[in-house]
């Protein structure tokens, strides 16, 4: 089951479903590798606001992806995390160091504006 | 190969242990005699609660239809073996009279009166013929220990039950979280915190920065009692959780003995935002608010 | 009738394929908010089950995951059994400190899942399977 991919600018918006398997998470991780290359993309904001449960495998995947498309020079954030989930999360020690969490796209959008910027000025 | 070691509850079988067709034809004798001595036998019952002086709660009005619903329950237990209907109106029961602040010694006692009241009328009657009455409380005895302790369970659980929905509401009123700024969330911790109010705390707080869109949390334990490492990896949990929804955790009013228990339970202070006093918090948690880190006008310079 | 203490409500998934992970974890959730578990508990269940699952078909290729409902009284329960016939864990011990993994990789979960639960229990032999049974009581 693919994720859509938006492209908004430039930044790529991923929004997961619930019930995403193994291998969907891992088409998304190759998909936004892809469009991350293809467009140039310098931020990438997946939403996980319908997922309702992390595992190792879903915080390992996306920090592999947040990694992968730093060194194409992109910045992956996470945004919507249930609190449920990120409690769960913290109980069983799975942890997103390293990759910036924003509570929404919102958030998400005007973390990655500043960042930009940021980048721009750097 | 496997053994689960839950936890087992040693509790009777409440199943109608299966009867011998002469005891069930026994059984039938004496349900006849219980009924149609009822009104005597109750009220003998009755008399026998108010000289032990149990449900004092209760007036004599309301003993008296209880008495009459109890003893039909029980008589109707004896006779068909089953006690599903038992089980119903014990709970029934009980969920009347807990409120009226009868106590558990109660209602067993008064069971107890009963059985004895029905065992010696049925002594009375079948006294004369030994081996009779021998066979009359085999199938007696067993049947009417059943329903006490039916009965009496039942009212336990009933109890327990309350008194755990009497702690949640306990624990759900006092816990606030407090949004004092736009977009800050103050988490006052106060007083002896268990896991289970932890857990709450923790639940309430991440809500609250969904809700409030909080940027940053602080969390205050200057009133915290005492610390247990599991309440103190509890919070280092909520810290961790706060951040995934985007926040900034900053904790206040740390004092040296908890300080020392996070550093015990592997807590890197130095990763963890504290500040001295509640005061100290809100300050910085407003610097952090107020200061913008990625100026979003004056952009020209490339 | 009243029956006895226990009442057991029994659900089973056979877990091999990823697919069968997210099933698994689904119906964890599902009864454990049929059980009344608040939604924070029963996420976390969904969790550890995931976790669970995540390791048959990881290490052991296939397994099945049961999920049994139990009462106490007025207590209520969800009891779940990860078991499977594959390799074995080596050294359990080993394998419930935290931080360690038996395979090189980023570890089992196990620590994490014994931690949350009221009851754990790990049996394992090399050669012949490994199960887990863990139990959760509605506080």
């Amino acid at each position: 089951m693919a994720v859509p991919i938006l492209k908004q600018g430039q930044t790529l918006i991923a929004s997961i479903q619930a019930a995403l398997t193994d291998t969907d998470l891992l088409e998304l991780r190759d998909a936004l590798l892809e469009q991350v290359g293809r467009y140039r993309s310098r931020g990438v904001i997946v939403d996980v606001t319908a997922l309702d449960v992390m595992d190792s495998f879903s915080t390992r995947t996306l920090r592999d992806v947040a990694h992968m498309t730093q060194l194409r020079g992109a910045q992956t954030i996470i945004v919507g995390i249930q609190p449920e989930v990120a409690f769960a999360m913290a109980q069983f020690g799975l942890t997103l160091e390293g990759v910036p969490t924003k509570l929404d796209l919102e958030e998400g959008l005007e973390y990655l504006a500043g960042t930009v910027k940021r980048g721009s000025d750097g | 190969m496997v053994h689960t070691n839950l936890r087992a509850v040693i509790q009777p079988k409440l199943a109608a242990q299966p009867v011998s067709e002469a005891a069930s034809a026994l059984l039938s004798q004496l349900v006849a005699h219980l009924r149609q001595n009822r009104t005597q036998l109750r009220e003998e019952w009755v008399r026998g609660i108010t000289e032990a002086e149990l449900l004092t709660a209760m007036t004599k009005e309301e003993i008296f239809a209880e008495a009459t619903s109890v003893y039909d329950s029980y008589v109707g237990a004896l006779e068909t073996g089953t006690l599903e209907a038992l089980q119903a109106y014990a709970r029934n029961l009980s969920e009347r009279i807990i409120p009226r602040g009868v106590e558990t010694e109660e209602v067993v006692g008064i069971v107890l009166l009963l059985r004895d009241v029905l065992a010696r009328s049925l002594f009375a009657k079948y006294h004369e013929d030994f081996k009779v009455l021998g066979r009359v409380l085999d199938a007696y005895e067993p049947a009417a220990n059943r329903i006490a302790i039916t009965v009496a369970v039942g009212f336990v659980q009933e109890r327990e039950r309350v008194i755990r929905e009497q702690q949640e509401a306990i624990r759900e009123l006092s816990t606030p979280v407090l949004q004092v700024r736009e977009r800050l969330l103050i988490l006052p911790m106060i007083g002896l915190i268990d896991p289970h109010r932890a857990r709450q705390l923790t639940e309430q707080l991440l809500h609250g920065i969904r809700t409030n869109r909080a940027k940053v949390v602080v969390i205050d334990i200057t009133g915290v009692a005492a610390m247990d490492a599991n309440v103190a990896n509890h919070l280092v949990l909520t810290v961790e959780a706060a951040r995934l929804l985007g926040a900034t955790v900053i904790v206040t009013g740390l004092s040296p003995e908890i300080a020392q228990t996070l550093v015990k339970i592997g807590v890197d202070l130095g990763k963890m935002n504290t500040v001295g006093d509640l005061q100290g918090g809100i300050e910085e948690a407003e610097r952090l608010l107020g200061f913008k880190v990625f100026p979003i006008r004056e952009t020209q310079a490339v | 009738m009243g029956e006895g203490a226990w009442v057991e409500k029994e659900s089973k998934v056979h877990v091999e394929t990823d697919a069968d992970i997210v099933l698994a974890r689904q119906q964890a959730r599902a009864i454990a908010r049929d059980l009344g578990f608040t939604l924070g508990n029963a996420t976390l269940i969904a969790t550890a089950i995931s976790e669970l699952a995540r390791n048959i078909v990881q290490y052991a290729t296939r397994g099945e995951v049961v999920l049994k409902r139990i009462e106490n009284g007025s207590q209520k329960g969800l009891v779940v059994i990860a078991r499977d016939e594959g390799p074995g864990i080596n050294d359990v011990r080993r394998a419930m400190e935290d931080g360690f993994s038996t395979s090189g990789r980023l570890g089992l979960g196990l620590p994490g899942v014994r931690r949350l639960m009221d009851e754990f229990n790990i049996q394992s032999e090399v050669g012949k399977g490994t199960t887990v049974t863990a139990s959760m009581w509605k506080a």
